[in-house]
């Protein structure tokens, strides 16, 4: 065998080392998505579980509204606060980009997206638990608003950046003024990125357990008051996974179970989105 | 009377418009910074009493004792720093070589299902992973794994002692975590390399696999160390899962397969039972080193991926 064969014999032997690489890396996706179906699917199948909240061990008929109910609010005042604030701040960022304190706060959505959750629930224990003296669920919404703050942030910078920039010119050269140019102009053409980032944060949120540990703390009630503790779909999973008894493992893989299908039917929603947005700023 | 004239016709300096709309976002994206500089500040004033009391000594301190208030942090930041390198080294020639098979032109139908799927790995919720680990990921790994490794290699005292809540097992779970990070960045600098470098290579007669291990890898070394750094980040920082499988143990481990502890997962587990003054603050001390820890990783990750790319764009 020459050279030049056992170089391309090699080079085909590495090529399917790589595919094969590559398979071992969605072995996993495929396990989680099999285990949590197959052993979560028989707990949620029972409509008590999505009607009924916590019941103690032998009691039958427990679920999981608690959590959904809590989950639910969390996400929704945790939405209020870092959406609104991101949009505005990610406009900045593509208005203004070039501004020496734009990077700064370039810098900081970076560094806020790498922080450790477990550490951004310690500083809202500090800011909210510690001086009121009480777990709660505006804490928990604080916690989880700083993570999605960041997301926020760069999609909407990185979707008002894909507009053409003859949209702009346009409507500077008629003559207005520059806020109603980005946010009657640029920013509706933007609207589908926008989503896109809300969207994700959202799934973000629904999913994080860590900073909820110390400041929206868990229920075993069904509440609605967001100034008391809230349970919440990840809580559920942590603690009821780590009970010794059969009946709560098994809720903790339906609770685990609903917690996929929401995430993950959000994140293939914002994939759709994302990519009407891309053919949107194709046509401008 | 040129001077006259000239007189006469005064031309207004341009009025400058202060442009509220730059000052009202700018002030709102200002949040973000704040909140930062905030949770460093607030979590130094929280751990206070614990830094003044036992100074630098609780980051070499091996003993863990709330009874006692005798605080050491190491066992917690070996088994951090642990956990995430070997979840690394275990990661990282999976996530290079799935971005190496994305990152190729053509078959995007297939690519695009693979990729699809690495990104959903990312969207997966870390107490998701960490339930799938507890019951199916460890016990398959104790059985498969640890036991038949320790048989062959247990007189390498690091790999004895085989355990279901293991350090080795947090790592195997970190490492499936951080894949899709890893993976994400590396295809999009591997993408990023200039076509030319890569058909001059082809053109000398490279195969596909010498101008892929000779000629686009070392092009888009730094891009890829920076992913790295950057899944490091994520490792150190992760809690949840780890939690669930570390085995929670407050001293040095004798062995990868034996039961340890992290800095997140000390703070997940006690945090809510810390009682008197020194418990929580030393508990939050641990939270502002892995802050600090992941800051540093994070700021140099980044620096070194917008480094890599600007360069890349130059070269092309």
């Amino acid at each position: 065998m020459n050279r030049n064969a056992r170089r391309r014999y090699a080079s085909s032997g590495w090529l399917a080392v790589m595919y094969a690489l590559t398979l071992l890396a969605l072995i996993p996706l495929g396990l989680i998505l099999w285990f949590t179906v197959s052993k979560g699917l028989p707990p949620a199948l029972h409509l008590e579980f999505f009607t009924n909240s916590f019941r103690p061990v032998g009691v039958p008929g427990s679920g999981v509204a608690d959590a959904i109910v809590g989950t639910a609010i969390l996400v929704s005042l945790a939405s209020l606060m870092a959406i609104p604030i991101g949009i505005l701040g990610g406009v900045y960022l593509a208005e203004y980009g070039v501004a020496r304190w734009a990077s700064w706060v370039r810098l900081a959505s970076d560094v806020l997206v790498g922080t450790p959750s477990i550490a951004i629930g310690l500083f809202a224990y500090a800011l909210l638990v510690a001086p009121l003296h009480h777990f709660s669920g505006y804490s928990g919404a604080v916690a989880l608003a700083v993570l999605m703050l960041p997301i926020v942030i760069r999609t909407t910078e990185g979707a008002v950046a894909l507009i053409p920039s003859g949209l702009r010119e346009s409507g500077l050269a008629l003559g207005l003024p520059r806020w109603r140019v980005s946010l009657q102009l640029i920013l509706p053409a933007a609207v589908p990125g926008v989503i896109t980032g809300a969207l994700l944060a959202v799934a973000r949120a629904s999913g994080e357990t860590a900073p909820l540990l110390f400041t929206a703390f868990g229920n075993q009630h069904l509440v609605f008051d967001p100034n008391s503790q809230l349970q919440a779909l990840p809580l559920t999973v942590y603690q009821y996974a780590l009970q010794p008894y059969k009946s709560l493992q098994d809720q903790a893989w339906g609770a685990a179970l609903v917690l996929v299908v929401i995430v993950l039917g959000i994140n293939l929603a914002s994939r759709w989105v994302l990519r009407r947005q891309i053919a949107l700023a194709g046509q401008l | 009377m040129a001077t006259a004239v000239e007189s006469t016709v005064v031309i207004p300096p341009p009025r400058r418009v202060p442009d509220r709309f730059r000052t009202l976002t700018a002030a709102v994206a200002s949040v973000a910074p704040l909140i930062v500089v905030v949770i460093v500040v607030i979590l130094f004033q929280q751990a206070a009493p614990a830094v003044r009391r036992y100074g630098l000594g609780f980051l070499t301190g091996t003993d863990w004792n709330p009874v006692t208030e005798s605080f050491g942090a190491l066992p917690a930041i070996f088994g951090t720093v642990a956990t995430s390198f070997l979840a690394l080294a275990l990661a990282l020639p999976v996530g290079v070589a799935v971005a190496v098979t994305l990152a190729e032109q053509g078959q995007q139908g297939i690519r695009g299902v693979i990729g699809t799927g690495v990104e959903l790995l990312a969207a997966i919720p870390s107490v998701v992973y960490g339930i799938w680990a507890l019951y199916v990921l460890a016990p398959w790994s104790y059985a498969h794994l640890e036991v038949p490794i320790s048989e062959h290699f247990g007189f390498i005292g690091w790999l004895s002692q085989p355990g279901v809540r293991s350090l080795f097992n947090a790592s195997l779970v970190l490492a499936v975590m951080i894949l899709p990070t890893l993976s994400a960045i590396s295809r999009d600098v591997i993408r990023a390399v200039p076509r030319g470098l890569k058909e001059n290579a082809v053109a000398l007669g490279a195969t596909w696999w010498e101008t892929t291990w000779r000629v686009i890898l070392p092009a888009a070394r730094a891009g890829i160390f920076g992913a790295t750094i950057l899944a490091l980040g994520r490792a150190l920082g992760e809690t949840i899962a780890v939690t669930m499988v570390i085995g929670n143990n407050h001293a040095m481990p004798p062995s990868i397969f034996a039961p340890a502890y992290t800095l997140s997962a000390v703070i997940a587990n006690e945090f809510t039972e810390a009682t008197g003054v020194y418990h929580p603050a030393a508990l939050i001390e641990l939270g502002l080193v892995l802050i600090l820890v992941t800051l540093i990783v994070n700021v140099v990750a980044l620096l070194l991926v917008r480094s890599t790319s600007r360069e890349v764009s130059r070269a092309a």
